[in-house]
């Protein structure tokens, strides 16, 4: 499985909206996350990926799209 | 050792439903009670203090108890809203409570004072004997109108919780307290000013830091979430003390909720939960109560008490 289906996988089982975003859409903007869904999206991904993300890495702009949620994961991998 | 004994409130008259609320901040009701889980609040009257109310949570607590207002050899009272910058309300409380000498120390930390000190309690009992903690908020004097995500979630209320070094319904098994000021100002009163409150920030910590502090306390004594009796949470918003419940995996209404009735009383909440909750315990317990806050700060942390 690539990371965005990855991250496709984790965003489905946080959010209720069916459908996927497109890899450079606001998930804040769209409805798909919101202040209550993304620590669920977090702790998610911490499964999903094996990497650990403190508290501190929480701010909305990290995770506002798929392509910047890839590039966090790839900053946690290196 | 040292053991929760008696818990008491006391809400100001005056309800505010959020009929009232959407004609003064343009939130219309239905929203407001979608995101918060709110439907009314109380307001305190002009001319009544925040000690006001701290006295007479601390009588009810008091009588509940079955003790003498002299009783207390330590007051802590916990209030973010004082009148004053010093000094605070626990003074003036302790005097027309009719302690002349009793030491009574201020935590104006707001939301998880309460928490932090029936903690402080736990530790200090042994040398004080009986600790009487109130927590009390005005916050209703502390919102703008225009800040309508702030004004809407916000009540007045005051709570008390009496710790005894020798007696009690439940002893206090662990605390655990956290700060992190690297978000001083995500939540904050500044003087003379009114509450500015980055909600997301507070959303998403609380929702990680509150469960994580209760694990851990749990698992450092073996209990599992599910083996808990009652959880008595701060009341910050209904979503939030749902996601807490579904972190832990713990049916929510394990978890006391007053929020609809009351709104967020800041630091009162958490006690008022818990007299609530205690007026309604008929048996000896049999399961450990956890008690957990989260606040301004950030402050955290989790209480653990086990049936004594």
């Amino acid at each position: 499985m690539s990371k965005q289906a990855g991250i496709l996988k984790v965003i489905h089982a946080v959010s209720e909206i069916p459908n996927d975003p497109a890899p450079n859409e606001s998930l804040f903007d769209s409805g798909t996350l919101d202040s209550f869904t993304l620590p669920d999206l977090v702790t998610g991904l911490e499964e999903e990926f094996g990497v650990t993300i403190p508290d501190s890495d929480l701010v909305p702009e990290r995770f506002d799209t798929v392509t910047k949620i890839e590039a966090y994961l790839d900053s946690r991998e290196s | 050792m040292a053991y929760l004994r008696a818990f008491g409130c006391y809400v100001p008259p005056d309800r505010v439903d959020n009929e009232a609320l959407a004609r003064r901040t343009g939130r219309d009701a239905a929203t407001i009670e979608k995101t918060t889980g709110i439907l009314e609040r109380r307001y305190a009257a002009a001319g009544v203090s925040v000690a006001d109310l701290g006295v007479a949570a601390a009588k009810d607590c008091l009588k509940r108890a079955g003790v003498d207002a002299k009783v207390p050899g330590l007051v802590l009272f916990s209030s973010g809203s004082g009148e004053r910058c010093f000094p605070g309300p626990a003074a003036e409380m302790a005097a027309k409570l009719g302690l002349a000498a009793t030491p009574a120390i201020d935590l104006p930390v707001a939301s998880a004072g309460s928490l932090i000190g029936i903690a402080m309690a736990a530790d200090l009992a042994a040398r004080y004997g009986n600790v009487l903690v109130v927590a009390s908020e005005i916050m209703s004097r502390r919102i703008s109108d225009a800040d309508a995500d702030t004004a809407i979630l916000f009540g007045d209320g005051a709570g008390a919780c009496l710790v005894s070094h020798d007696d009690g319904f439940a002893r206090i098994e662990d605390t655990a307290l956290f700060t992190d000021g690297r978000y001083a100002d995500s939540l904050q009163l500044p003087q003379g000013g009114t509450l500015l409150m980055k909600g997301f920030d507070v959303i998403m910590q609380a929702s990680r830091k509150i469960p994580r502090s209760i694990t851990d306390l749990l698992a450092k004594h073996g209990i599992a979430p599910e083996d808990v009796g009652i959880f008595l949470m701060h009341q910050a918003n209904l979503n939030l003390i749902r996601k807490v419940a579904t972190t832990l995996k713990v049916p929510e209404e394990r978890f006391f909720r007053n929020v609809a009735e009351y709104g967020n009383t800041s630091s009162a909440s958490l006690l008022i939960a818990a007299a609530e909750w205690w007026a309604t315990v008929k048996a000896p317990l049999t399961a450990p109560i956890v008690l957990a806050a989260f606040g301004a700060g950030f402050n955290w942390g989790s209480v653990l008490a086990l049936p004594a």
